[in-house]
Formats: structure tokens, C-alpha cells, sequence
């Protein structure tokens, strides 16, 4: 097991490296002049030839990757060209509006999946099974700026119970703050929704087959009992394990999603940085989430490993 | 006393394994309702010219965001334009998207993940890695990053989503491809001396066909949505053509007073994503071998 | 019975305090983040909004765009306009209770042109050096008279820091220290930008509020519906199609201000080879065919909802620098046609470079329809808006939707556009007597003087043709209607000084 998890760790170096180069790469990859579009409207050709030494636009592209790469390692990620803060200080400012965005986006989702998945399960095949598939799939089919835009028309402009955008620290206004959070945690909970349920369903289905729930049955315990107490905790396993490598995929339903409702969470970061070539915001945000999607992985695997002894060998 | 022996013939019932998953995909309505409705709009893409009841890129400055009309059945959008019009010759451009995308995803990522099933050792290390390192960047950022560099247009935008959904086919391909490499018709087919590249096309890519089916439906559906969402930024078909996702992208600044703009385009999305869904799903359950 | 009245009236009373509280907070809807709150490595328009807030300067325009005294009192120029000699308040403390005087009026502008990463030394080029006289008095020298200095010194150049601030703070963005009615409180990067009053301010009268808010929020949908949900109590550039329903709503008042700036098409006839592959380039018959071709009203109504005024220069019709020979042309498809024909070229095609933004790609595909019926093919090429700005100046295009959010002084609608191989000249328009026009109009002080040479300029410019000005946006701001003493300049910036809400 100890093995397992070093052997894992271990390759977790040749794919961060990769990650390094590959938002590197795709950073060199975006036309124009960073030192342009960041020298602002009056274009002034000093300002302009101060940003390309300050950036070290004019060296060779390794070179500028060994740059980075060696203030990395020294904890130093640069500092956004646009306002001068450090790229860390940015990513602890809106670090916990991203894990709580996640997390209440999670929350919808399991709350949306876990029922509808089961109660797929159980009632298979007949019309409460298609029913619940098409809704728990809505929400994956819908593009979820669209469906931003059409809560705050609905919630904040006609009906005034949420508002519109913004965000409130929890510590300074909690209510506020989960009014704030409500509409996009929907909307981005929604997408992950579909794919949580169809596990669900699948993995219930398999265990509601098993050997151990046909004997529950044949005891005469009632179905509920047989499903609550017997087959649920051994179908969300696989689930809790997919559930932790959704969390990844949040960030990117998350980039419009906070386009649409000024969330400052990292989306919004990304993307602005990427539109005014601030490169070191955009290599940095996206090395920090990216080893934390590595990192969610290799526990998933563990925690499947730990669920599963069969896997163990 | 003579024994006629005859031939066992076959029992009429025995099908083959496609039709048989032709037939399970039948009795699952809600998959048949997705196929359908792919189909429906497959046909609208196709008949789009004698569908539409307007020149889809025609502006009229006298009639700026009207409501729906009977003149004008979705309405029009801010330079005047038909939205109904616009929505069926959109059709082409979405599926066009979805479909041109996840070819590129398929082809590149297949590859890819064959070679790094069949041959395993470090080549299998090496692609298992860097396919980590673009599962881990957010797919968002690479398309734009690829569109951006590519140029904003239509088929850029396809390039730069099939390019960034193609690890997700890598990695299902290698799993699909090391779970059969164990077997022993492959290992039949190495005894007799066939070369990898012939073992690869014959043996395995006729099995692992099911999975990538199932995944490239539910690719499709993401990829109209990725088309739609770099529309939003600027990135995918280009004025005056229309796409339901640049629709979108210039609707969402008249949400108020001309939601029709954007309510249209929007549903056209939704029902065809959630159509390719639920064929995913179907064939997803026609196809699985478990499930009898 | 009495103690529970009582109780509850205080109760009542205590309830309101916290809205007295509130009403005592502006909340400002921004359409983008600012960058740098230090206004010397400033570089874009929304940072001058926060400023008007934070930082004084030496003086400013008003709602004619005349000179107004703010730090400075009055300001007189040497004879031979190579010197300016202002005298300063002597009642003004910067945030950290340091004093202002002519000291930090030097200390400001030597920082301005010196300092790496500054993006003010362009417009403080001509100034060579700063002498203090007394400390309410202070002279920049210059090497050669240029007027346009005083409306650089009504905007960032003339805005003052405390020196002791700037010279012990490294990073001083992040806490800038300047002598506005506003001190800096906190600013999150694209959440908030929190002010609040300075108790010392020498104007403090004026100021009706504790402390102002600024959101950035860059879909204008999502701004206006924070506006309409209670959450904001001012927003700027509010979206042209939403004005009409706005207007009819009581609770809301618009303002309409038409802006220094311009939005046009700049055509390439110089800047690289392509210039003269391109027909529009090429010849000065085929570009003012395309001009005749196109109707400015037709643009404004289609592309801005009437928000607009149509132009045809690089200022307004209703400025004082304006060439009134030269008015708004008509459209006129017949003689656009007849060019054509004789310049030989009965069907041009050239390609539009269009920005991403939602107001260029209207503009481009009006432009496309309305010049197709005189016979021109123009391409639509959508460009992300940082390409475009590299393309443009490698003079990789044909013709290029570009705005310019303006300057009080025409000189700086101008002389960067048409002087030869200024940085922002992306038609690579080059003409010795354009250029000798314009260093004579920025030289003279004289504003009939500076308007004969514009003249000039335009003679040129109606000939040539490098830039085809379209229109004049309307600043479009709303708010809440109790609120009085909102002041209109064309800058497009709202100033705090009077604002109250009732």
C-alpha cells in the first residue's frame, strides 16, 4: 500500500513538469505582444521597451521558461503585469472563494444526483428512471452562462431575492454571502450532476444485483431498509471517488461561470488574465489548480484502493 | 439402421453483436427519442435553405429587434435579421462543431492511446504523463489559447476543441486497448507473425469500438457547448454567419429587452446536447456487455 | 405600558441608524478592474475614474472643458511660452498629513519622468525641468512652448503623491497615499476598490459621503441589474439598447454626455507593403468613395441606438476646434459609384479588421452592408483585441475599427494618429507640412491660432483620408435619482465633489 502510494507520488514530478511546460507553451502560443496590449492605450514605445526587459520578452523561449521555473521553485510565481500584485498573494485572495464555490457546487450536485441516481436504480426502466436521466442530464445540456444569465434575469431582476453578482466574504455577512454563492453553485453543480448520477445509478444497479442484497431481500427486510443500509454504502464509493476528480473539472464550467456573476474566484482570473497577456498570472493560477487536480487524483486512487481490497495484490 | 447426420443449423434468432445492440437501442425509448431527434436535426441542417423563411445574413434597419411576429416567427436580432432563420442555418455551423471537433478528438486521441496501450514500456510512461498534464489544465483555457492562436473562425474553433478533448480518448483508448491486449486472440494473432499495425486495425480496434462510440456522443454534446462558450469570447464562427453560440454571445446584451435573442439559440442548444446525451446513454446501455 | 412605548420608539429610532450609516456609502459600478492605482504607471481609462476619487491634481476641466483650478490656483505661461509658472494652495495635506507644496510639485513630475515603468514621460516630454520659487509656487520649464500641457496636467501627469509615501513604498499601488477627498482603504483584485473620506480634505464641504464603493463588473446586463436590484447607486457605460426602457423608469436618471473620443476606421496607406496591395490604400478616390458610401446616422441608429453624434473628424462637431467648412458629409452612394469608375476600380475588396468587442463587430457588418451597394467587398476579420493591436502595428491589415477614449486637448486626438511614425499612427500616414501644421498648433496658446492650423490639418486629412471618423459616443451613465450634483464633462469620468444623495 505504502509502495503503492510512493510508486504514484512518484510520477506526479514528470506530469507537473509537464503541466509547467504546457501552460507555458500555451502562453507563448497566444498572438500579439504582451508589452503592447499591458502599455495601455497611449502605446508610449519607452513604457513599451521597459516591459519587454522587465518581462524578458526578448530572450529565447527556454530561457524565459527557465526564468519562471526557478523562481517556482523558490516559491516566488512573479507578479501580475497588469497591477503589480504578486501572483500568490492573488491566488491566496481567491482561493477561498474558489474551494467554497466548489464545494457548494459539490453539494448541489450530490444533491441532485444522489437521489435522482438511486431512485433511477431502484425504479429501472420505467418511467420515473427515464424522467429522472432526462432532468439529471438537463443540466449537463445546457451552456451554463446561458443559464447564469437567465437566473439573475429571473431571481435578482424580476423577483429580487438574490443578487445579481458580487461577493461577500462568510466572515463578514454570511447570509449575503450565500445568497451571492446560491445562483452559480446551481448552475455549475447542475453540469457536474449528470455525470455524478449516472454512476450512481450504474454502481447501484450492480450492487443491488449482488449476492448479499438478494439474501437481504429473502430475509424480508423491507426494500427501503435493503437499499438504505445495504446497498447505498457500497454503490457511493466509486461515486465519492469520481466526485473528488469532478472537483477538478469545476474550474472550468467555473471560468464563465464567474464571467457572468463577478465572482472573483480563480475562473474570472484566468480568463482576464489570458485576454491582457498577463502571463504570469495565467502560469501560475494554472499550476497551483493544476497540482491540485493531480493531487485529488492520486487520492481517489488511494481511496479506491483503500475501498476496494481486491485491487490490493 | 443409418444415421443421417446433418449440419447444426443455425437457430433463426442468432444475430450478430451489432444488431443485437441495434435492437436492445430500440427497446430503450429514451435513446431511440435522442437518435431521433439528431436526426430531426440533421435533416434541418440539410434542408436548411428551403426551411428558413428569410436570407439568414440579410440585415434590415427598420426592423431592429422586433418580438415574434408571423412575419418574423423567433423574432429579430439587433441588426434586423431573421432569428428564426438564423437558428435553422445555425444548425449547420453547431453540428458541424460538435461532429468536426470529436472527429479530430477520435483520430488524434485513438492514436494516441493505441500506441500507448500496444507498445507499453516508456512509451506508454511518456504519453500516460504528458495526457496527465492536459487532463490537468483547465479545457477551457487550452481551446482559447489554441483558438486565439489559431484565429477566430469556425473551423479554428473545431481545431482548438478537438484538440483539447483528444486526451480524454487517449486515455479511454489505452485502457480499452490494455484490457485486450491480455487476450488470446491477440496473443494468436502475434504467434502467427502479424504486424502490430495489422493486429492493431484488425483485432484491436474492432473491440474497443463500443467505448469510444458512447464517449465520442458525449463529446459531441460538450463540444457544441465549447463552441458556445468561445463564441461567448469572441472565438468561434464569425459575423455575419450564424452559429447558435456567437447568437448567444451577442444576445446576452439585450437579455432585457429582446430576450427572444438569446431564449431561441439557447433551446436549439439545450435540445440537441441533451438529444446526443441521451443516445450516449442508450447506446452506452445497448452496448454493454453486462447488461443483458 | 409607557416603558414599552418607549422601548420600541428607541428601538425604531436605534434601527435607523445603521441606514443613516448606509446612506453615507456610494457604490459605483465600474465596467472593467482598474490596473495600477498609482497614477504615474496608470495605463488605462476606468483607473481614471478611481483617481477622481483618490487623487487631486493641479487642475482640471469642466463640464465645457475649460481650465479649472483644483491644487493649483491660477497659472500663468512665460512670453515665450517656454515656461509655466502656477501658484498652489497652501491648505492641502496629502493622506498621510504630509504637506503639499511645491516641493512634492516637483518631486511628482521629476517621479512622472523618470520613474521605470512610468507611463507618463510622453506627456511631460517637452518639460525639462521644475524650479520651487516659494512653497506656493512652483515653474516648469520647457524646451520648446507646447499648450497641450495643461490638459496632461488636468489628468495624470498633474496628479500629486505624497513623496514621502512614494519614496518609502516600493509597491506603492497598493497602498497609494495621494490628497484626494478619498483615502485608499482596501482594494481585492476584480471584487471591490474601498474609499473612504479624508477628515483633512480642503474641500471637505463637498463631499457628502463616508466612504464609496467601486465594483468592477464587466457584463453590462449584470451591471445594470445590480443597479436595478438596489445593490449599486451608480453605474457607468450603461449597454445604448438599454437606455430607452431605463428612461421611462422613474426610480433611475440617465446621463448623456458626448465624449472627447471617437470611434472610426483607420486604413493602412503606408504603414507596411500592404498598403499598396490594398485598393482602399492605395488610392484616395476609392477611400473617400468608401466614405461616400457609408450613411454616420444609419451607423449611429443601427450600431449605438441613436447614442451617438456623427463626425467626421477627431473632435466633435461642438467643439471649439472643429473645422466648420468641413461638416458631416452625406451619403451618397451615386458619387461613390462614379469614383469608383474613375479610379478604375469598379468592385474593391478589402479585409476590416474588427475587434471582438460587441460595438466593433456591429459597426463592421453595418459597414459591410451599407458599402456593398456602391460596389465594395469587404471581409469581416474578427480579431481578438490584443492581436489586433499587434497586427496594427506591424501594419498587417487593410482597414481597422479602432476607438480613442479622447483627450481635453485636441493635440491628443491628433498628433499621435497623423504625426509621421508617432506610436499610435497605425495608417503610417506621413506628411512633412501635416507635421510641421501640428508642432505649430501644439506651440501656440492662442486658441484661434491652433484652430487655423487644424484647419490645415484637416484640408489633408478630408483629402487623404487616413482615418475615417464615424461618430462620438455618448457616455452613458445611470443612477439612482436621489442622487444630485452629478457633473457632466466630456471626460466620461464622474467626479465626487457635490455628488449627495438625498
Amino acid at each position: 500500500m505504502f509502495a503503492f502510494f510512493l510508486r504514484r507520488l512518484v510520477t506526479l514530478v514528470p506530469t507537473l513538469v509537464f503541466v509547467s511546460m504546457l501552460i507555458f507553451g500555451l502562453q507563448q502560443l497566444l498572438p500579439g505582444d504582451p508589452a503592447q496590449i499591458l502599455a495601455g492605450e497611449d502605446q508610449n514605445p519607452e513604457l513599451i521597451a521597459q516591459l519587454r526587459e522587465k518581462m524578458n520578452l526578448d530572450k529565447p523561449i527556454p530561457v524565459q521558461y527557465g526564468y519562471w521555473m526557478a523562481g517556482v521553485l523558490q516559491g516566488d510565481l512573479g507578479e501580475s503585469a497588469r497591477t503589480g500584485q504578486p501572483v500568490l498573494e492573488l491566488i491566496m485572495e481567491k482561493l477561498p472563494v474558489t474551494v467554497q464555490l466548489a464545494f457548494m457546487s459539490m453539494l448541489v450536485a450530490l444533491i441532485i444526483s444522489l437521489p435522482s441516481g438511486i431512485i433511477s436504480a431502484v425504479k429501472r426502466d420505467t418511467l420515473i428512471d427515464h424522467g429522472a436521466r432526462v432532468f439529471a442530464l438537463s443540466g449537463i445540456s445546457m451552456p451554463n452562462f446561458w443559464l447564469g444569465i437567465m437566473l439573475i434575469l429571473l431571481f435578482s431582476v424580476e423577483l429580487g431575492w438574490l443578487p445579481a453578482s458580487g461577493y461577500i466574504s462568510p466572515f463578514e455577512d454570511l447570509g449575503a454571502n450565500l445568497a451571492a454563492m446560491v445562483m452559480p453553485a446551481f448552475v455549475l453543480g447542475n453540469g457536474i450532476a449528470a455525470v455524478l448520477m449516472r454512476h450512481t445509478r450504474s454502481s447501484m444497479l450492480q450492487v443491488l444485483a449482488t449476492d448479499y442484497v438478494r439474501t437481504a431481500r429473502a430475509k424480508g427486510l423491507r426494500e427501503r431498509v435493503v437499499v438504505v443500509k445495504h446497498a447505498l454504502r457500497n454503490a457511493l464509493t466509486p461515486v465519492i471517488t469520481l466526485g473528488a476528480l469532478e472537483l477538478g473539472t469545476l474550474l472550468s464550467g467555473a471560468v464563465l461561470t464567474e464571467q457572468v456573476f463577478t465572482i472573483p474566484g480563480f475562473g474570472k482570473l484566468i480568463i482576464d488574465a489570458v485576454f491582457n497577456r498577463d502571463y504570469a498570472v495565467v502560469q501560475g493560477v494554472v499550476l497551483i489548480t493544476a497540482t491540485t487536480y493531480i493531487m485529488l487524483n492520486l487520492l481517489a486512487d488511494m481511496a479506491y484502493f483503500v475501498f476496494n481490497p481486491r485491487l490490493r495484490h | 439402421m443409418s444415421t443421417t447426420l446433418t449440419a447444426p443449423r443455425a437457430p433463426a434468432s442468432e444475430a450478430g453483436p451489432w444488431m443485437r445492440a441495434w435492437r436492445k437501442l430500440r427497446r430503450n425509448r429514451v435513446g431511440m427519442f435522442g437518435l431521433m431527434v439528431v436526426l430531426g436535426f440533421v435533416l434541418m441542417a440539410m434542408l436548411a435553405p428551403w426551411i428558413a423563411t428569410h436570407d439568414p445574413i440579410a440585415a434590415s434597419w427598420s426592423a431592429i429587434r422586433k418580438a415574434p411576429t408571423a412575419e418574423f416567427w423567433f423574432g429579430t436580432d439587433e441588426l434586423g435579421r431573421d432569428v428564426f432563420s438564423r437558428v435553422v442555418w445555425g444548425t449547420r455551423a453547431s453540428l458541424l462543431a460538435g461532429v468536426v471537433s470529436v472527429a479530430i478528438a477520435l483520430i488524434i486521441g485513438v492514436a494516441i492511446g493505441m500506441a500507448a496501450g500496444f507498445f507499453g514500456g516508456w512509451v506508454d510512461m511518456l504519453i500516460s504523463r504528458i495526457t496527465d498534464a492536459f487532463l490537468a489544465c483547465p479545457f477551457l483555457i487550452m481551446a482559447i489559447a489554441l483558438a486565439a492562436f489559431l484565429g477566430p473562425s469556425l473551423t479554428n474553433a473545431m481545431i482548438a476543441i478537438g484538440v483539447s478533448a483528444a486526451p480524454i480518448f487517449v486515455r479511454l483508448t489505452r485502457a480499452q486497448v490494455i484490457n485486450i491486449k491480455v487476450e488470446d486472440y491477440i496473443e494468436a494473432a502475434r504467434a502467427v507473425g502479424c504486424s502490430p499495425l495489422r493486429i492493431a486495425t484488425f483485432h484491436i480496434l474492432p473491440n474497443i469500438t463500443a467505448p469510444v462510440i458512447v464517449q465520442s456522443t458525449l463529446t459531441i454534446a460538450s463540444a457544441i457547448i465549447a463552441e458556445a462558450s468561445l463564441s461567448f469570447l469572441g472565438l468561434g464562427q464569425q459575423p455575419p454567419d450564424p452559429s447558435w453560440g456567437s447568437m448567444l454571445n451577442t444576445a446576452k446584451n439585450f437579455m432585457d429587452n429582446a430576450p427572444w435573442m438569446a431564449i431561441w439559440p439557447g433551446l436549439a442548444i439545450f435540445i440537441l446536447v441533451l438529444a446526443f446525451n441521451l443516445l450516449g446513454d442508450g447506446l452506452r446501455d445497448a452496448l454493454d456487455p453486462r447488461q443483458r | 405600558m409607557k416603558i414599552r412605548t418607549r422601548a420600541i420608539a428607541g428601538a425604531a429610532l436605534l434601527s435607523l441608524v445603521p441606514l443613516i450609516g448606509q446612506a453615507q456609502t456610494l457604490r459605483i459600478g465600474l465596467a472593467e478592474d482598474p490596473d495600477m492605482l498609482d497614477p504615474t504607471m496608470a495605463r488605462t481609462f476606468v483607473g481614471r475614474i478611481v483617481f477622481s476619487a483618490l487623487c487631486d491634481k493641479l487642475i482640471d476641466v469642466d463640464e465645457k472643458l475649460n481650465i479649472v483650478p483644483q491644487l493649483a490656483t491660477s497659472y500663468t505661461w512665460a512670453p515665450d511660452g517656454k515656461a509655466l509658472t502656477m501658484k498652489l494652495r497652501s491648505d492641502v495635506t496629502f493622506h498621510d498629513g504630509e504637506k503639499f507644496d511645491a516641493a512634492a510639485v516637483k518631486f511628482n513630475i521629476e517621479r512622472h519622468k523618470t520613474l521605470q515603468g512610468s507611463n507618463r514621460s510622453g506627456e511631460l516630454r517637452p518639460v525639462t525641468s521644475v524650479d520651487v520659487i516659494d512653497p506656493t509656487t512652483v515653474r516648469l520649464n520647457l524646451n520648446a512652448p507646447f499648450s497641450p500641457l495643461l490638459a496632461a496636467l488636468a489628468d495624470r501627469a498633474g496628479m500629486m503623491v505624497s513623496p514621502k509615501a512614494a519614496q518609502n513604498n516600493a509597491n506603492f499601488a497598493a497602498a497609494p497615499v495621494c490628497s484626494g477627498p478619498f483615502k485608499f482603504v482596501e482594494r481585492v483584485a476584480q471584487d471591490r476598490i474601498v474609499f473612504e473620506k479624508y477628515a483633512n480634505y480642503w474641500n471637505k464641504d463637498a463631499i457628502h459621503f463616508n466612504r464609496v464603493v467601486y465594483t468592477p463588473i464587466p457584463d453590462a446586463t449584470v451591471r445594470l441589474a445590480n443597479l436595478r436590484s438596489g445593490q449599486l447607486d451608480f453605474i457607468e457605460r450603461v449597454a445604448t439598447s438599454d437606455v430607452a426602457k431605463l428612461a421611462t423608469e422613474p426610480r433611475f436618471k440617465i446621463s448623456k454626455i458626448t465624449e472627447v473620443g471617437y470611434q472610426g476606421i483607420t486604413i493602412n496607406l503606408g504603414k507596411s507593403d500592404k498598403a499598396q496591395a490594398n485598393p482602399l490604400g492605395k488610392d484616395n478616390r476609392v477611400r473617400e468613395a468608401f466614405e461616400l458610401s457609408l450613411d454616420r446616422q444609419g451607423i449611429v441608429q443601427v450600431a449605438m441606438d441613436g447614442e451617438a453624434v456623427a463626425g467626421n473628424q477627431w473632435v466633435p462637431p461642438s467643439s471649439s476646434f472643429y473645422t466648420k467648412s468641413n461638416p458631416v458629409p452625406k451619403r451618397d452612394v451615386a458619387k461613390a459609384k462614379a469614383l469608383l469608375q474613375q479610379a478604375g476600380i469598379p468592385n474593391p475588396s478589402f479585409t476590416l479588421m474588427t475587434p471582438t468587442t460587441s460595438d466593433a463587430q456591429k459597426i463592421a457588418q453595418v459597414v459591410q452592408a451599407m458599402a456593398k451597394e456602391a460596389g465594395f467587398d469587404v471581409k469581416i476579420q474578427s480579431t481578438e483585441f490584443a492581436t489586433s493591436l499587434n497586427l496594427a502595428d506591424k501594419g498587417d491589415f487593410d482597414a481597422y475599427v479602432l476607438a480613442w477614449s479622447g483627450r481635453a486637448d485636441p493635440d491628443g486626438n491628433v498628433y499621435s494618429f497623423l504625426a509621421c511614425k508617432q506610436p499610435l499612427n497605425y495608417s503610417g500616414y506621413c506628411k512633412p507640412e501635416v507635421d510641421a501644421l501640428l508642432n505649430e498648433a501644439r506651440s501656440k496658446q492662442n486658441v484661434a491660432d491652433r484652430l487655423k492650423a487644424y484647419e490645415q490639418v484637416n484640408k489633408f486629412a478630408q483629402t487623404d483620408n487616413p482615418i475615417l471618423y464615424l461618430y462620438h459616443r455618448n457616455w452613458l451613465w445611470a443612477y439612482n435619482a436621489k442622487l444630485t450634483g452629478v457633473r457632466e464633462v466630456p471626460d466620461g469620468l464622474p467626479r465626487l465633489t457635490g455628488l449627495k444623495m438625498n
